[in-house]
Order: structure tokens, then C-alpha cells, then sequence
């Protein structure tokens, strides 16, 4: 069961979807996504470029929010938007707390909606991957 | 801001493509990729694995999962057409960031929808920033299912720099 429209109050905070992910769920990422940059697999190939790591995808970052949003909202819910902004970099084997809090519930076209604040944050308490979102609630 | 002493990054040849469309490219959701995106997110929500599930949740067939927009049909013997954001800059810029990803889903994407999309660059800023001179693309995709309706629209925000 998902949230329920009426019960979502402004300011309110979603349960924060923890995530830590492994080498190979990167790779994983990589033939779910079609994403087969190899900073995000190939660590010569990372530190080749600059980088300390081999890095999460952005974009898998992006889905993670999508997946807080889902759990949230259940199946009689839609996720209507979701965006965000890559700022940080977040690497294998570190947690990224993906939260979310209510900013705005209205109506609108008959539909319930709910706006968000959302953001993955890494271990250091940095928001990685800030951004908003757009739901429907029944 | 740019610099008054220097030449803008952005060549007359980029300004002219903001807004010209991309051929249009097919993508393919099925139930397999549908799945091995999940899968790789971490879902554990039947919906995204089990038809049965999916159907009694009032889905035509397994949904895509926020951020799956079908898989490209691939093939070998034709090049993929050039992205429009990669046009060269008036100075070389070595790096490329990806700077976020914003989606707006209009109506359910499920598995046997066969998708269109169409790419058309809708801005381009260059700015001095931490990471010295950038170049920040914004590209606008929209995506139209097999009975054409507009599914979803994406806006991406590459960085060179």
C-alpha cells in the first residue's frame, strides 16, 4: 500500500530509501541502462581521467529517486516527474540516503498531487543529486 | 559570464542547431528489459518482475520503472546519428559531465510499447564556473508511444568543460 493523499501533510518527510552500491550492480546498471561508460566499471580507465574511483552513474542515482518516489506512492500513485542535478560524485561501497520531503499538496485537472524536494546524500551528509519531484496520490 | 577579451565557446553552427530535431529513433520496452532495469535499481516490487502482478495493479503488462524510456533497437550496420550537443566549441573542451536528468511521465509505459523519440537541443550557456570555462547543453526529448501519444519528455543537461 502506497500513501494516501489525505494523510500527506507539507513539510512532512517520505522514508529515505538506503542504498550502497557494489561494482557489480554498476555493471548491472550498465546493460539495464545502455550506459556503458567505463569510469563507471573500469578503474584504470577512471583514474586515467582524473578520477580517484570508479563513480556511480548519475543516472542510476536519478532511478534511485524514481524508486524512492515508486515506494512511496504504491500503484494507485503515479510518479509524474522527477528531476535532478548531479553536483557530486558518489563512488562503490558508500551509502547514498535517498530522501524526500513534501513541499507543496494541491489539486489540479482533478488529479491529487503532491511536489517534493528530493536528494541522495552521501556518507558526509552532502546532497549529491538534489532535485524535486511531482506525484499523484490516490 | 564570458569574457569580454575571449571569443564565445559557442560557434555560429551551434546556435543554428537549437531547436532543429534529430531523426526520430525507435525504442523497444519489453518485459525482459523492463525487468533487468528494475533489477539493477534494486526493486523489489512485484509489478516490475510479474505480469500476473502487474495486471491485478491495473498495468497492461509489466510498467517501465521511472527513468526506463525503452531500449534503443540496435543495429550493427547503421551508425547512430551524431547527438546535436556534441557539435565542437569555438576551444577545445576535453571533459564531459553529465549535469542532471529531469523526466516527465504523461501517461503508463509498459511492456510491447513500442516508443519514438525525437532529440532537439533547446539551449546551450557557456559560464566560468569551479571547473573553469563550461559549456552547458540542455537537450529536450520527447518520447510518443506506438498510438502516439506523448509518453514522456526528458531534459538533459550536459557540461563540458
Amino acid at each position: 500500500m502506497g500513501a494516501s493523499w489525505d494523510e500527506v501533510q507539507e513539510g512532512m518527510e517520505i522514508p529515505t530509501l538506503e542504498k550502497n552500491c557494489s561494482t557489480q550492480q554498476l555493471v548491472h546498471w550498465a546493460a539495464g541502462s545502455g550506459d556503458f561508460y567505463q569510469i563507471h566499471y573500469d578503474h584504470n580507465f577512471a583514474e586515467a581521467t582524473g578520477l580517484p574511483n570508479i563513480i556511480v552513474h548519475g543516472a542510476l542515482k536519478h532511478a534511485f529517486l524514481g524508486q524512492l518516489l515508486h515506494d512511496w506512492v504504491g500503484n494507485e500513485g503515479r510518479v509524474k516527474r522527477v528531476g535532478c542535478s548531479y553536483r557530486g560524485m558518489d563512488f562503490p561501497d558508500e551509502d547514498i540516503h535517498c530522501k524526500g520531503v513534501v513541499t507543496r499538496k494541491y489539486e489540479e485537472n482533478g488529479e491529487k498531487l503532491v511536489d517534493l524536494e528530493i536528494w541522495t546524500e552521501n556518507p558526509d551528509g552532502q546532497r549529491t543529486s538534489p532535485g524535486s519531484a511531482t506525484v499523484r496520490l490516490p | 559570464m564570458s569574457d569580454e577579451t575571449q571569443e564565445s565557446l559557442i560557434t555560429d553552427e551551434m546556435r543554428a542547431s537549437i531547436g532543429r530535431e534529430s531523426e526520430p529513433t525507435t525504442l523497444e520496452v519489453d518485459k525482459t528489459s523492463v525487468r533487468m532495469f528494475a533489477r539493477s535499481v534494486g526493486y523489489t516490487d512485484p509489478v516490475y518482475y510479474d505480469e500476473a502482478a502487474a495486471q491485478a495493479a491495473g498495468y497492461r503488462s509489466l510498467p517501465a520503472p521511472p527513468g526506463y524510456l525503452g531500449t534503443p533497437v540496435f543495429n550493427p550496420n547503421k551508425r547512430s546519428a551524431r547527438p546535436q550537443g556534441v557539435l565542437e566549441p569555438s576551444r577545445p573542451l576535453k571533459r564531459v559531465l553529465n549535469g542532471g536528468t529531469d523526466i516527465e511521465y504523461l501517461t503508463d509505459i509498459c511492456a510491447g510499447d513500442i516508443l519514438t523519440s525525437i532529440s532537439a537541443v533547446a539551449s546551450i550557456e557557456e559560464r566560468k564556473g569551479r571547473l573553469g570555462e563550461m559549456l552547458i547543453t540542455t537537450t529536450k526529448t520527447t518520447y510518443r508511444n506506438q498510438d502516439g501519444e506523448v509518453v514522456a519528455i526528458m531534459t538533459g543537461t550536459g557540461i563540458r568543460y
